[in-house]
């Protein structure tokens, strides 16, 4: 019995220390090359290391795809994530011998590890030069593969449709802390934050808000994810707050969420396109110099018209070349 | 054992043998392990320490700063303000209150299982709490962000107030709008924290010698009057060292109660209300700020203050265990 006691008292030790000592970096996402499997990949070895023949134009929708086996990595932005990941599993689906691993992570990962060399490719919302100092900066080359759109959400309690510029700056700045100054119903706002760092705010913040700080204080909670966001509005009355338009338009989140206007436009890949919806902003792949290899084909793939014409319209994106 | 008492016979013919000399091919292997492990602690902490100080010897940010209430990291903002009083007070109010509520709890546990649990509960008590330590913080946090923080928001969602026939209302309290609160992060940190204080007091209380009760018991006295006057007084180090680990351990989490508990930069000031800690600070911020920029090097300044509070309670325990030996 001693004995056992004794086991269980340094099992409980251990525990405790080990989860102290490694709970801060354990939780977070690490930015190890956590494998995104690419579908059915045969060993580069087994496969001809020679581009696929260029083909006719008009005969597949396959010839476009400009085939190098290799293996890149890409990291950053979450909310070009979804984009980024199945143009990486369409293309490895149409080029065997290509191994392309998309992870998340953040902007700023992303950034900070293609400015390393970590990674061959590093997707951001937001431009290096605002994240980044100029030497690293400069060296990156800035490809826009899409635009992308936020919306503003609340929950389903809320009936209001619309809100103009104005009413979303007193509703963020805290100015208006009721539903009814705005034409809904008698019920708190409560704000659903983004983290400060985070590429949809600060998007949110310099389109809309005009750079006017936040009211993080109160009852205003922050989370962070759109997938954390999404769930905390549809479990908390009264809650507002801003998703990426792949997110909102996920048919397993719109019927939970009230999707708003934005000074009377709706929140439409088409009037983003069109320049109406003015929460939008570019999507960045950036590389450290000028790509070559497998790198050079997959960015090029993202502005075919598989991902410009097909890809970008199904997932809620805009396209960038028509 | 052969080859020590060669090793003391050559030792007699020549100059005393040195050290790697004396040990064999198994104690080296194990000198080595411990020798790696001193040195990664000690780069840890050097990096940490170097990486830490960075905001005050790169970016200049003065020590005023850092311990005032304004967290404004953004760098397009007009005033760049990086105050983290804020979350060194929620992760101290937040471990505060999970204490608090599972110190009690813990220590009838483990007195239970030491005392008055026949052997069979025992038997299940004990590997049940096992298992307890070896569910994942995200499934606390995931249990908690379904079930805990719904609950709150809805059954005390408006304010508390107290009012009295004459006077009208003397006091009021705000409720839980949202649910994601200081009280969430503290009851999901209770429950984690729960094992480990009851399995180290439970120790504590088994090593007290039998004699102390029985002969507490030949006095006269009933069980409860032992256990009081006897039993917690003798064990109190081992209590107090079991309710430091658990601080230890509530301290460092951070992804249940970042679900949890609604992640607001600000001094905590109601318990239903959001809260940030240190931890989870860090887990938001960090994917989204890149290495060398001051955000960032804020991040690294909060790590800095979570190992001196991980130290200083290490530093605790063997203060509280020397004066357990000595007495």
């Amino acid at each position: 019995m001693l004995n056992g006691t004794r086991r269980f008292g340094a099992l409980a030790i251990a525990a405790a220390l080990f989860a102290s000592a490694c709970s801060s970096a354990g939780a977070s996402p690490t930015p190890a090359p956590a494998a995104t499997p690419a579908p059915a990949t045969p060993t580069p070895a087994a496969m001809d290391t020679s581009s696929a023949a260029p083909g006719t134009p008009a005969a597949t929708p396959a010839p476009t795809v400009n085939c190098v086996t290799g293996s890149i990595t890409t990291s950053g932005s979450t909310a070009l994530q979804p984009l980024v990941d199945a143009a990486a599993k369409q293309y490895a689906k149409a080029c065997a011998g290509a191994t392309i691993t998309v992870n998340g992570g953040g902007s700023g990962t992303g950034l900070s590890q293609v400015a390393q060399g970590a990674v061959q490719i590093g997707d951001s919302d937001v431009t290096a030069e605002s994240k980044l100092a100029t030497p690293d900066a400069s060296k990156l080359v800035d490809h826009v593969v899409a635009r992308q759109g936020w919306i503003v959400v609340t929950n389903k309690d809320v009936t209001v449709t619309n809100l103009t510029t104005q009413q979303n700056i007193d509703i963020w700045t805290g100015k208006v802390k009721n539903w009814k100054d705005v034409g809904g119903p008698d019920m708190p706002i409560v704000l659903i934050f983004r983290p400060a760092s985070s590429g949809t705010r600060a998007t949110f913040k310099k389109l809309v808000l005009g750079g006017a700080t936040e009211a993080t204080g109160g009852q205003n909670v922050t989370q962070d994810s759109n997938g954390a966001v999404t769930t905390a509005i549809t479990k908390t009355d009264g809650s507002v707050s801003v998703i990426g338009f792949a997110y909102y338009d996920d048919p397993a989140n719109k019927p939970l969420l009230n999707g708003l206007q934005l000074d009377g436009v709706d929140a439409t890949v088409a009037n983003m396109a069109g320049g109406t919806y003015k929460l939008a902003a570019d999507g960045h792949m950036y590389t450290n110099g000028q790509p070559s290899g497998l790198t050079a084909a997959f960015l090029a793939y993202m502005m075919g018209p598989e991902v410009q014409g097909t890809l970008i319209p199904s997932l809620s994106y805009a396209p960038v070349v028509k | 054992m052969a080859q020590l008492t060669s090793a003391n016979r050559m030792a007699g013919l020549r100059a005393a043998p040195s050290f790697a000399e004396r040990i064999d091919l198994p104690q080296r292997v194990v000198f080595l392990a411990a020798a790696s492990m001193i040195g990664i602690v000690i780069l840890l902490l050097g990096f940490i320490t170097w990486q830490g100080l960075q905001l005050f010897l790169k970016d200049g940010v003065p020590v005023t700063q850092v311990l005032s209430t304004t967290w404004q990291p953004d760098s397009t903002s007009p005033d760049v303000t990086f105050g983290l009083l804020p979350f060194i007070a929620g992760t101290v109010f937040v471990t505060a209150v999970a204490l608090l509520i599972s110190t009690p709890l813990s220590v009838g546990l483990a007195l239970f299982l030491s005392e008055v649990a026949p052997r069979w509960a025992r038997a299940i008590v004990q590997p049940a709490l096992e298992i307890f330590v070896g569910i994942p913080s995200v499934v606390w946090g995931w249990l908690g962000i379904t079930i805990l923080v719904p609950f709150l928001s809805d059954t005390f969602h408006h304010d508390f107030v107290l009012s009295l026939p004459v006077v009208g209302e003397v006091f009021r309290a705000p409720g839980f709008l949202t649910g994601f609160s200081w009280l969430a992060g503290s009851l999901v940190l209770s429950i984690m924290v729960l094992p480990t204080i009851t399995s180290v007091s439970f120790d504590a209380f088994r090593a007290i010698p039998q004699e102390l009760r029985t002969g507490s018991l030949a006095l006269g006295t009933t069980r409860w009057q032992t256990i009081r006057h006897i039993l917690i007084p003798a064990a109190l180090p081992g209590v107090l060292t079991a309710v430091v680990l658990g601080m230890t351990r509530a301290a460092g989490e951070a992804l249940a109660v970042q679900m949890v508990i609604g992640n607001s930069p600000m001094m905590p000031q109601a318990i239903s209300q959001p809260v940030t800690t240190l931890t989870s600070q860090i887990t938001l911020d960090m994917g989204n700020t890149v290495f060398g920029e001051p955000w960032q090097d804020a991040l690294w300044t909060m790590s800095l203050v979570l190992l001196i509070i991980s130290i200083t309670s290490v530093v605790l325990v063997r203060v509280i265990n020397k004066r357990r030996m000595a007495s």
